[in-house]
């Protein structure tokens, strides 16, 4: 077992009962990286000074006895989290030079419990994106096979992990942007409740959605991780002050008499076939646990997309009008005048992808479409919200597929925006009804692909799902497969 | 067709966006397809539905006005592309 192999809790155990120390760990995760992110792009920027300092301060916290949990151990974060002093880029030319003057809360909970910044990874620009085929700095390549995406928008958080080239990662969900790259690429992805944990200091996309959430080798890495970056933030009015309970503590509570839903409009004609060989497996697994399998109906899923992308790319529109070449990010030389230079500012600093969103978002909200867009999206939102509180009437939690396909390939779906957004229908719903969902490991296609399935809980409920995750972990090998790189 | 050349034009403008020839016919075709996808929102009956700006129920976040710690104008101004002492130096605004 090579050290960049363990868990966190492995990890801990032996960083506990000093066997290794940290500045061992993070060494061999820095040589990691060196030894694969040429050929998968996982990172923007790695960190190798700075990590080491931080090793260094986690070995004297592990000496005077006054370790936590992720004191010492390897972590990356998507280059959406703003980090004190390291440039903090969204995979955006528009920020490709910006260094900002403060730490997010999320990584200033990591930093409090010790754990160790070796770099920041690659996304889709401005986490928009289901591939990572929209980053300024290349696209990140699946660990599983190098000619396949790894989903996105957090492909380089999930592709770490699969690389072995961080032992945890943070990455942030709008639509699906955590569970979708977490399936492609084998690795357990937690998408918490909508102010479950605080978005200050996380580059915002679409704000009614948006929300930060650990990828990991394994469940109890999961419940580790949320652990600690969950809770109230005064600093993010949207956080909300709810106990954190012990995530780890709970991860046993078994599945037996487990009210698990399967929503029908989610087994949809065109599946593909070893995605539902993999649920039909999942669902099997369950039942022999003990778990009441139920057919529940959320009748409103075919209009999550469109939903979703009107809300996503209006709040987009809106939160992206900040970058404007005056205060901080790309400023374009060539303008004369003021106007001149906003909008030529815009052209240079922003990707298709970003421009297309802030144009429909744009539109969405104009003089004359708000109504017919933007308000009407937003109804239809209820309607959404309203089908997930009425199945959680009569289950627990919902079981289903994250992705329709296995992953897909670089450049596949590229030149057709829509084709790619629907790449994400059944995630989406879930952040438009601000509960939680977990993505885990539950096989691989006939090509040898990964594919996972994905566990959605109550508002709140993310002891449940990941106690249920917990449940399908210890009765399957999947997420010990490595990639062969 | 859903969007027209010119709206797409005057959307650019909107959003601040100077946009090529190019980028102006592929968002006309994409956002129309788009648009003409979004139309299936159509088929829903949503009269007398209260629209929902945010999942999780919150009143107004309130809290006592305290001046608190900043980062200061010499951090505030570091990533400013051009600045002078304590302001954010732009082009010309009036000609």
């Amino acid at each position: 077992m090579e050290i960049f192999d363990l868990t966190i809790h492995e990890l801990h155990q032996k960083l506990k009962a000093k066997e290794l120390s940290s500045v061992e760990a993070t060494s061999a995760m820095l040589e990691r990286i060196d030894a694969t992110d040429g050929r998968v792009n996982a990172y923007i920027t790695v960190t190798p000074e700075q990590a080491l300092i931080e090793a260094e301060a986690a070995d004297r916290r592990i000496a005077a006895g006054e370790m936590t949990t992720l004191t010492g151990i390897p972590v990356g974060l998507k280059d959406i989290f703003i980090t004190k002093g390291i440039r903090t880029t969204c995979g955006s030319k528009m920020l490709s030079h910006f260094v900002p003057p403060y730490d997010g809360t999320a990584v200033a909970r990591l930093k409090e419990q010790g754990a160790v910044i070796v770099g920041k990874l690659n996304q889709d620009e401005f986490a928009m994106g289901s591939s990572t085929e929209s980053s300024y700095f290349g696209a990140t390549k699946n660990p599983w096979d190098l000619a396949c995406t790894p989903g996105g928008s957090s492909g380089g958080s999930a592709a770490a992990i699969a690389a072995q080239s961080a032992t945890a990662t943070l990455g942030t969900d709008t639509g699906g942007s955590i569970r979708q790259p977490a399936s492609h690429c084998s690795c357990v992805g937690l998408k918490p409740t909508y102010g479950r944990v605080s978005r200050y200091g996380v580059i915002a996309y679409a704000s009614s959605l948006d929300q930060v959430g650990p990828l990991t080798r394994d469940v109890t890495d999961a419940a580790i991780m949320l652990g600690a970056v969950a809770g109230y933030d005064p600093l993010d009015s949207t956080s909300v002050n709810t106990p954190v309970p012990d995530y780890v503590a709970g991860l046993g509570a078994g599945v037996k008499g487990l009210k698990i839903g399967l929503p029908k409009q989610y087994f949809i004609e065109g599946l593909d076939p070893d995605v539902k060989r993999a649920m039909d497996e999942a669902i099997a697994l369950y039942k022999s646990l003990g778990a009441e399998i139920k057919e529940v109906s959320l009748p409103h899923t075919e209009y999550a997309v469109a939903t979703y992308y009107l809300i996503a790319t209006a709040e987009a529109s809106s939160n992206l009008a900040r970058y404007d070449g005056v205060r901080f990010g790309h400023r374009s030389e060539s303008a004369k005048g003021l106007s001149e230079m906003y909008a030529r500012t815009r052209d240079e600093g922003f990707g298709a992808e970003v421009k297309r969103r802030i144009m429909l978002g744009t539109y969405a909200l104009s003089s004359g479409y708000y109504d017919a867009y933007y308000l009407k999206a937003q109804k239809v939102r209820t309607l959404i919200r309203q089908d997930f509180l009425t199945a959680f009437e009569d289950v627990d939690v919902m079981l289903t597929p994250v992705a329709p396909t296995p992953p897909f390939r670089m450049g596949e779906k590229l030149e057709d925006p829509l084709q790619m957004y629907l790449s994400d229908i059944f995630t989406i719903p879930v952040n438009l009804a601000g509960t939680c969902a977990i993505s885990v490991p539950a096989g691989f296609c006939a090509a040898g692909l990964p594919i996972g399935v994905q566990l959605i809980g109550k508002a709140f409920g993310e002891q449940s799902i990941l106690s249920a995750a917990y449940a399908f972990e210890r009765e399957t090998e999947w997420h010990k497969k490595k990639a062969a790189l | 067709m859903k969007i027209t050349r010119v709206e797409v034009e005057h959307v650019a403008r909107l959003a601040r966006l100077e946009l090529t020839e190019h980028e102006l016919d592929t968002f006309t075709v994409q956002m129309d397809s788009i648009l003409a996808y979004v139309e299936k929102l159509n088929a829903l009956d949503t009269e007398g539905i209260i629209p929902t700006s945010h999942a999780v129920p919150m009143e107004n976040a309130f809290r006592p006005d305290q001046p608190a710690p900043a980062i200061g104008v010499d951090a505030a101004m570091a990533n400013a592309p051009n600045h002078a002492e304590s302001f954010f130096r732009v082009p010309k605004v009036i000609e």
